[in-house]
């Protein structure tokens, strides 16, 4: 629920990373932690099991600056990717502004991407709010890996697109992200099909991880303005 | 189904009338420093000591625990706990739901009780709680004129990023 604090000047967002587990979430927002100056951000926040994986969420505080004389946080969180952990992962999408998906490109994980992605829209429909609406980016991480399965085939898997009924949005719109295609086109069938726009990363790497999060970051703000 | 959340706002007008609330409620109980978080884990307002940790931090893990326990309160059959108590060694904190859209946290130490303080909540959660109301009930966005104006800030977001 981002917060519009006129008192202080403040503008806060709420970005979670979901997917399934051992996916590169934490990595994610560790690269940012470790990249970001130290003045403009917070601690990074852990509640994992002594094994490192995430058993509540990870959470970073980013200033991203003043835009309009606004300073700009953004609040990261992920969430546990693990099956097990379905209670506390829901309760960090409450109050979300933008969602980042990190799937897992290796061939052998697409059924856990796929599960992933179906209980992350069961989640958001229980609190009412609609994936579809909602400032939403996919990023296909483990790019460098020799099992990691082609763009197209994760792309089918995990973001075929949904329907466009709004007449008014029925026009194609070219992905600013990748040349050549398209985030709203017209089927062959012929309905108008909407994809959220996506990025490759090796998030190990940092490769990708700031392009995640500019793309998404400007989609949560033009929801605000 | 709705987009998302609904964005809310805060203006200095509401932090004045908090901040008012929330002083006599330290004067009254004698607890060092009160603060208010957002459902989702963002810092509102803090009134008295500023606090010496990392506040973004608290507030985030304040709306967890507060979001856990609920969980817990269902599991049980109750449909939430309203208040939670942590209490430590030289400093313990109280924290409350506020009408379902805010946490009021109130850290104190032991130049207080806890029964003074729990006395002192009631009434000022209830103050609270008619404020938020009002809040809530404002249009989730602000008027246009008032809003600070986002449409075409592609540059500056790459510039943050550079």
């Amino acid at each position: 629920m981002s917060m519009i604090n006129y008192a202080s000047r403040e503008i806060n967002c709420k970005l979670v990373y979901y997917g399934p587990g051992l996916g590169g979430k934490t990595t994610n927002l560790e690269h940012v932690y470790k990249k970001v100056a130290p003045s403009t951000r917070g601690k990074l926040i852990s509640l994992a099991t002594e094994t490192e994986r995430t058993l509540f969420f990870d959470f970073l505080p980013v200033d991203l600056g003043t835009i309009r004389g606004f300073k700009t946080r953004f609040h990261l969180y992920t969430v546990p990717g693990q099956v097990y952990y379905n209670a506390s992962r829901k309760l960090i999408l409450k109050g979300v502004d933008g969602i980042v998906f990190v799937a897992d490109s290796q061939v052998d994980r697409m059924e856990a991407n796929q599960e992933s992605m179906q209980n992350l829209y069961d989640n958001m429909a229980e609190y009412g709010y609609d994936l579809t609406k909602m400032p939403f980016v996919v990023q296909y991480n483990k790019r460098d890996l020799p099992n990691a399965a082609p763009i197209a085939e994760l792309q089918t898997a995990l973001n075929p697109g949904w329907e466009v009924t709004d007449t008014t949005r029925q026009r194609v719109t070219p992905d600013p992200y990748h040349a050549g295609e398209n985030l709203i086109e017209q089927a062959p069938t012929g309905e108008w099909i909407e994809r959220s726009t996506y990025f490759e990363a090796v998030a190990i790497n940092g490769d990708g991880v700031f392009d995640t999060l500019r793309a998404v970051s400007k989609l949560v703000l033009k929801a605000l303005s | 189904m709705s987009y998302g959340a609904a964005s809310w706002s805060f203006t200095s007008e509401d932090q004045s009338a908090i901040h008012q609330v929330l002083q006599r409620f330290l004067t009254d109980s004698q607890a060092k420093c009160a603060m208010v978080v957002d459902r989702s884990g963002q810092l509102v307002t803090t009134v008295g000591d500023q606090p010496r940790f990392d506040a973004q931090a608290f507030a985030s893990l304040t709306a967890a625990d507060f979001s856990a326990n609920d969980q817990l309160a269902r599991l049980i059959g109750e449909t939430d706990f309203n208040t939670l108590f942590h209490q430590g060694e030289r400093e313990s904190m109280l924290l409350a739901d506020v009408a379902r859209r805010v946490i009021l946290v109130v850290l104190f130490d032991n130049k207080t009780t806890l029964g003074l303080v729990k006395l002192k909540l009631k009434g000022t959660v209830e103050q609270l709680a008619q404020h938020f109301a009002t809040i809530g009930t404002r249009p989730a966005r602000p008027e246009p004129e008032q809003r600070p104006l986002l449409g075409n800030v592609d540059d500056e977001i790459d510039k943050l990023f550079q």
